[in-house]
């Protein structure tokens, strides 16, 4: 009982609750800089999760045998490795994709999020327990893409997924498929989980986040 | 020599490496806090783009076009093992400088402004000397960036905020002002 309630947390963790893009802000660079389609957010999703997946797995089983002192560079070139294959079998199979990800494909290597997955967790833990961490995290990075892509292309482009929804009267925001609509539309996913979390915890809770806030205020 | 000119100010603003290409982010995120650090952060940049520039070039001329395939991997490796000699040298040197920026530089190394640099550079075909001027017009560009981002986020610490934007949420919709702001230099190049 105990062992399948820690399996269940090591799979459901990285989807919602420690979310690598949108709670702990990690592989922010993918996140903004390719998610103004959703078919190329979803691209890249699914690449940043063969990689995630592919080097928990090789940590995890040769942890034994990587000194500890050059641990760091053993993983980046695990991951380098993964990175590699991924950039080949994108450009034979959907060329026009790996096209317009262009470089962001070969950056998969320093996302931030999967080293620190790595350090924290595949070096340390068993196959099986890297390989359902490795399977949450990279669904709750693919679920953050999601969302960036979609909200992104709808507003940007009126299409989701290159089909029209608005129809041919919608005026498109050209400025969220541009770089500043990155930046916007993660920091109003960010305002709205601070809001939703400042709602949900009760008046006690805000006054020991923010001593000097909303809170002293209201109490004087 | 004016084309040498016109690739520093593409990558340093119109190109703007973090505002208008997203990468270097989790310096811009971390280390803005502090008008001074950002500056230290944005001199580490510059210096720690140069060599990997070099380093790019030298690889690509004489190693490279025998196995493409190495690229990354060999990139990775090179660019973080010469920065790490180049540390341990400053600090041999002159430790007062290597106080000033040591603390970031392996904290760049593996950052993606820095391997970003070396890939666009290796797909643009630049040279030895056009690759010197990228370099630099992106470290100003990242320090630029820092810099203005610090400078913004000191004001806001002192000013009353609502408990949302408490978080990250304030310093990405600065960042958005900020890159739509870039985004007027855009019109340099067509001109």
């Amino acid at each position: 009982m105990k062992s399948a309630t820690t399996a269940q947390y090591d799979l459901i963790r990285g989807i919602w609750r420690e979310n690598p893009v949108l709670i702990h802000l990690l592989g922010l660079c993918p996140a903004l800089a390719v998610t103004n389609t959703v078919a190329n957010s979803l691209a890249m999703g699914l690449a940043t999760f063969f990689v995630l997946m592919g080097s928990s797995l090789l940590v995890s089983t040769f942890k034994r045998f990587i000194p500890h002192e050059v641990r760091i560079s053993a993983y980046i070139l695990i991951i380098a490795t993964f990175v590699t294959i991924a950039d080949l079998v994108l450009a034979a199979v959907v060329p026009e994709i790996h096209k317009a990800l262009g470089a962001f494909i070969a950056l998969i290597v320093v996302n931030c999020m999967i080293l620190g997955r790595q350090e924290a967790f595949a070096s340390k833990r068993p196959v099986s327990r890297a390989a359902l961490d490795a399977t949450g995290t990279g669904i709750g990075f693919l679920i953050a893409m999601l969302m960036m892509g979609s909200v992104r292309e709808l507003l940007g482009n009126g299409t989701l997924l290159g089909y029209s929804v608005f129809g041919a009267g919608f005026e498109p925001w050209i400025i969220m498929i541009l770089p500043p609509g990155g930046f916007l539309t993660l920091g109003v996913f960010l305002l709205a989980m601070g809001w939703w979390r400042g709602r949900t915890e009760g008046a006690q809770a805000r006054v020991r986040r923010w001593p000097h806030g909303v809170a002293t205020r209201r109490a004087a | 020599m004016s084309d040498l000119f016109w690739i520093l100010i593409s990558a340093m603003v119109v190109n703007n490496f973090t505002l208008a290409l997203f990468l270097g982010l989790c310096p811009f995120m971390g280390v803005s806090a502090r008008v001074a650090t950002a500056l230290r952060m944005g001199a580490a940049n510059i210096f720690v783009m140069v060599i990997t520039s070099l380093t790019a070039w030298v690889l690509n001329t004489f190693v490279l076009t025998y196995a493409p395939y190495l690229r990354l991997i060999s990139f990775i490796v090179v660019i973080a093992s010469l920065v790490q000699i180049v540390e341990m040298t400053i600090k041999k040197l002159s430790p007062t400088l290597f106080r000033e920026l040591g603390i970031f530089l392996p904290l760049i190394t593996t950052n993606c402004a820095i391997l970003g640099l070396a890939i666009f550079q290796t797909n643009r075909g630049y040279g030895l000397l056009e690759g010197l001027a990228f370099a630099v017009g992106a470290g100003l560009g990242l320090a630029l960036a820092l810099v203005l981002m610090a400078s913004i986020r000191q004001q806001t610490e002192l000013s009353d905020l609502p408990g949302l934007a408490r978080n990250m949420g304030l310093v990405l919709i600065v960042a958005a002002s900020l890159s739509m702001a870039f985004m007027g230099f855009a019109g340099l190049l067509s001109s």
